[in-house]
């Protein structure tokens, strides 16, 4: 499956592998961003330097690499801009971009730490195999933030493709961070809301049962993987007792030496097929962690719903109060009520100015109802937009994703017929 | 080293054989013997099936046991008819075994499954016990059948034809207590004396002896690990399928291939629960009499052993003692036939052993690699139909290319 980064795969140094989520009907319909430029996390390197508590520390960077689009096709040799950035500066773009955007289903960073890890793999965020695995989502992160609509026309975002230095400054001084307590509120918070929109409370109640079935998946298969990798492992011990029982027969011993070969073969066979299900399983991370992108913006809605209705509900008891002074009617009992009837009524000009002020807080607090109103609208029309292009995005790369395991699945089981025919006719010559 | 003087003599010894073991036509010299047993087995020859199965249970005021049908056809004249059927249990199957060894111990006699060791009364009679037992069982009688010297025995012609009543007043019979004790303590006695001068060909087969017991060991265990690690990964995998299917009641557009995958995953399991019991039910009981075999030659060698060992301290005796000469002489003669005939017997069986060793070994792997491929091509359809179903659908909508 052709990949938008196609100067990746002739890269001569190691073999890349690039994610296969991206598929070429994406850079159809294609946003301006990617239309000018490929970008790629080309490389990951170990630094040492020293930490905000002046400790010497050990940490990965990642070399992003952009390529306009028009050299590479060309032929001739690009120019390239690359930049190193570390883990923890991707997180921040993240962050930064989860505030500005609360509306949009904000693509995913792969795990800080490996989780569901088989015995074999390393747990361990120094291993080659698990950094190599991070480049990947990584790269899969900058593209599907290219590859959106909205997210992909972000200045910031483009800053951190392209500027090395002084990005993170630049971030900061947007100020979004203030905002940031805001969303934070909306995860946090426990809030009745009356009218939420049930759109959105049943994509809550999916981005749930999403990231709980994916996560059972995920175990379920790590542990398979890890009987399964047993089962071939043990096969290498036929290989080595056929050599030796070979030593001490004749006729039987050619058949048998060459059978132990195929039966060793088998058992390396099971390391290629287990990485190749690592990244399938690297697919379906993916979109665990999207699962909880998208009950963040289902929590946003239901902030914003909940905010309407705080303001409408203080509207109305305004109203509501303007109406009690005027016609000198205590309708609803409230403690001021109460203490003015007991400690006396007030003087007409209290009266007066009380009035006044409740009519300056009802105007602002109709005003404040309209703003949050549309504020409301607006992020539920946009949410819903950038939700439904989820749920396609979603549909589909998933679809593929089992496609590929069905394909991984026919390629392991080839490669069986191919040893056991093998080894049957070795057993022959026996 | 044993001249071809030596002539067999008209009483044997009936250390050496019990007279009723013997088949008349059968009572030639060594050489002859010897020939008899290069004759090469023609499939197309065969002229006696025996069959072992319908395991019943039977329940007396002492005991509860298990019986085994035993049927034969022959065309074999020395049988009076040509069909028989009848019920035996694990004791006579030991009682044939024993005497069998007893006329020939140099002679290699095919394994008998192993006795029980009681944990319970209940495990004796778990079925798939009875079944592996009963497996075993017509492997052994049809080994004997197949082998050139034990299939002619009267013993073994006695328990495929003899009514229960008759089978057991036979058993009674044979060499008395006295004689059998004197030959344990003959033989104690050669073992502790040791052999002196093992001809090389016979230590050959020690070594080599030794050697394939560790290879088929270890090969018996493997498979049986395999076997484990095959059931652990079966445990794991069976949990996939329902997960696939738990998510598809969660989508929509997806709910269709995730049902999908679900049953595929659920199709391989039962596949690989399948190839687990054929490695359990086929190779591992092959594997494990050639484990039992190599006791049983190492005891032959032993048997051997001590034949020579009593023949060179019987030499030795003649060579010091001045009385008794004469019945001295007489029991050396004796036990240098004996040891002529030994050693030609194990031989020829070894010869023969070897071959069917390689023939039984080389089919049963062969059988497992052609499980193993079969079990690989039904999983291969199963997920070649998933993709085949994706395609349609896709192509269908429109929705992806697979050019």
């Amino acid at each position: 499956m052709p990949t938008k980064n196609n100067f990746l795969d002739s890269r001569q140094t190691k073999e890349k592998r690039s994610p296969v989520s991206i598929t070429p009907s994406m850079v159809e319909k294609g946003t301006s961003l990617l239309k000018k430029m490929e970008i790629s996390v080309a490389e990951a390197e170990k630094r040492t330097g020293k930490n905000a508590v002046n400790m010497q520390e050990t940490y990965t960077v990642y070399l992003i690499e952009t390529r306009p689009v028009d050299a590479a096709s060309e032929g001739t040799n690009p120019v390239l801009d690359s930049l190193w950035k570390r883990y923890s500066e991707f997180e921040l773009l993240r962050n930064y971009l989860l505030v500005t955007y609360p509306f949009a289903v904000v693509p995913p960073l792969p795990e800080k730490r490996a989780e569901f890890v088989w015995h074999k793999l390393s747990a361990d965020n120094m291993d080659p195999d698990f950094v190599e695995r991070r480049r990947v989502g990584l790269e899969n992160f900058l593209l599907r933030v290219a590859s959106h609509p909205v997210l992909s026309s972000d200045k910031i975002f483009y800053l951190f493709l392209t500027e090395e230095n002084g990005w993170k400054e630049t971030v900061f001084e947007t100020g979004f961070q203030a905002k940031a307590d805001s969303r934070l509120k909306a995860l946090n918070a426990t809030f009745r809301v009356k009218n939420p929109d049930k759109r959105f409370a049943e994509m809550k109640h999916y981005g749930d049962e999403l990231q709980s079935v994916i996560s059972q998946l995920l175990r379920v298969r790590a542990r398979a993987a890890d009987r399964l990798y047993g089962v071939y492992k043990v096969h290498g011990n036929y290989g080595r007792v056929f050599s030796e029982w070979s030593a001490i027969e004749k006729e039987m011993g050619d058949g048998l030496q060459s059978a132990g070969h195929h039966m060793d073969a088998y058992a390396a066979s099971v390391d290629d097929i287990l990485e190749e299900e690592e990244h399938y399983a690297d697919q379906l991370k993916e979109y665990l962690f999207y699962a909880d992108a998208l009950r963040t913006v289902c929590r946003k809605h239901e902030l914003t719903q909940y905010e309407l209705e705080m303001a409408v509900q203080d509207l109305t008891s305004k109203k509501q109060q303007r109406e009690e002074l005027a016609t000198g009617t205590i309708r609803t009992f409230s403690l001021k009520g109460m203490t003015s009837k007991l400690f006396g009524q007030e003087t007409p000009e209290q009266r007066e100015a009380k009035l006044k002020m409740l009519e300056t807080q009802i105007e602002e607090g109709e005003e404040q109802v309209k703003e949050r109103n549309a504020e409301c609208d607006e992020f539920v029309k946009s949410a819903w937009v950038d939700i439904e292009r989820f749920k396609e995005q979603k549909d589909h790369d998933l679809r593929e994703s089992l496609i590929s395991y069905a394909i991984m699945q026919i390629s392991m089981c080839k490669k069986g017929i191919q040893v056991w025919n093998n080894a049957k006719e070795c057993f022959n010559k026996m | 080293m044993f001249t071809a003087l030596l002539t067999f003599k008209k009483n044997v010894d009936t250390t050496l054989t019990d007279g009723s073991s013997f088949n008349a036509s059968m009572q030639t010299s060594p050489a002859s013997m010897i020939n008899q047993y290069k004759f090469e087995e023609d499939a197309d020859t065969k002229d006696i099936f025996v069959t072992v199965d319908n395991p019943e249970s039977h329940v007396t005021a002492i005991e509860t046991y298990i019986t085994y049908r035993v049927m034969t056809k022959t065309t074999r004249s020395e049988f009076d008819s040509s069909e028989f059927e009848v019920r035996r249990r694990y004791q006579d199957f030991l009682w044939l075994k024993g005497r069998l060894e007893e006329a020939h111990p140099t002679l290699i006699a095919h394994p008998l499954p192993e006795k029980f060791v009681v944990k319970g009364m209940v495990e004796r009679f778990n079925e798939d016990f009875i079944e592996t037992r009963r497996r075993a069982l017509h492997r052994f009688l049809n080994k004997i059948a197949e082998h050139p010297i034990f299939s002619s025995s009267e013993d073994f012609k006695i328990f495929l034809t003899a009514a229960s009543g008759e089978l057991t007043s036979h058993k009674k019979q044979g060499p008395g207590f006295l004689s059998r004790m004197g030959d344990t303590v003959k033989a104690v006695a050669a073992a502790v004396r040791g052999v002196r001068n093992r001809p090389q060909e016979f230590t050959e087969m020690q070594e080599y002896v030794e050697a394939f017991s560790q290879k088929i060991s270890s090969l018996d265990k493997v498979t049986q690990r395999i076997v484990r690690e095959q059931k652990e990964y079966l445990e794991e995998l069976k949990e996939c399928g329902p997960t696939y299917a738990l998510w598809s009641q969660s989508e929509e557009e997806l709910a269709e291939p995730l049902k999908n995958v679900a049953g595929c995953v659920d199709r391989c399991c039962k596949e690989t629960e399948e190839q687990v019991k054929n490695l359990s039910d086929h190779l591992i009981p092959v594997l494990h009499e050639y484990v039992l075999c190599a006791d049983t030659l190492k005891a032959v060698l032993r048997r051997r052993d001590n034949i020579q060992a009593d023949f060179e301290a019987k030499t030795e005796a003649l060579a010091t003692k001045k009385a008794d000469r004469d019945t001295m002489r007489n029991d050396l003669d004796k036990a240098e036939d004996r040891l002529e005939w030994a050693n030609n017997a194990l031989k020829s069986d070894w010869t023969r052993w070897q071959k069917v060793m390689r023939t039984d070994l080389r089919s049963a792997f062969v059988d497992t690699a052609e499980r193993n491929v079969s079990y690989y091509e039904k999983c291969l359809a199963v997920w070649e139909s998933f993709l085949h179903s994706q395609r349609t659908d896709a192509e269908g909508n429109g929705k992806v290319d697979f050019s």
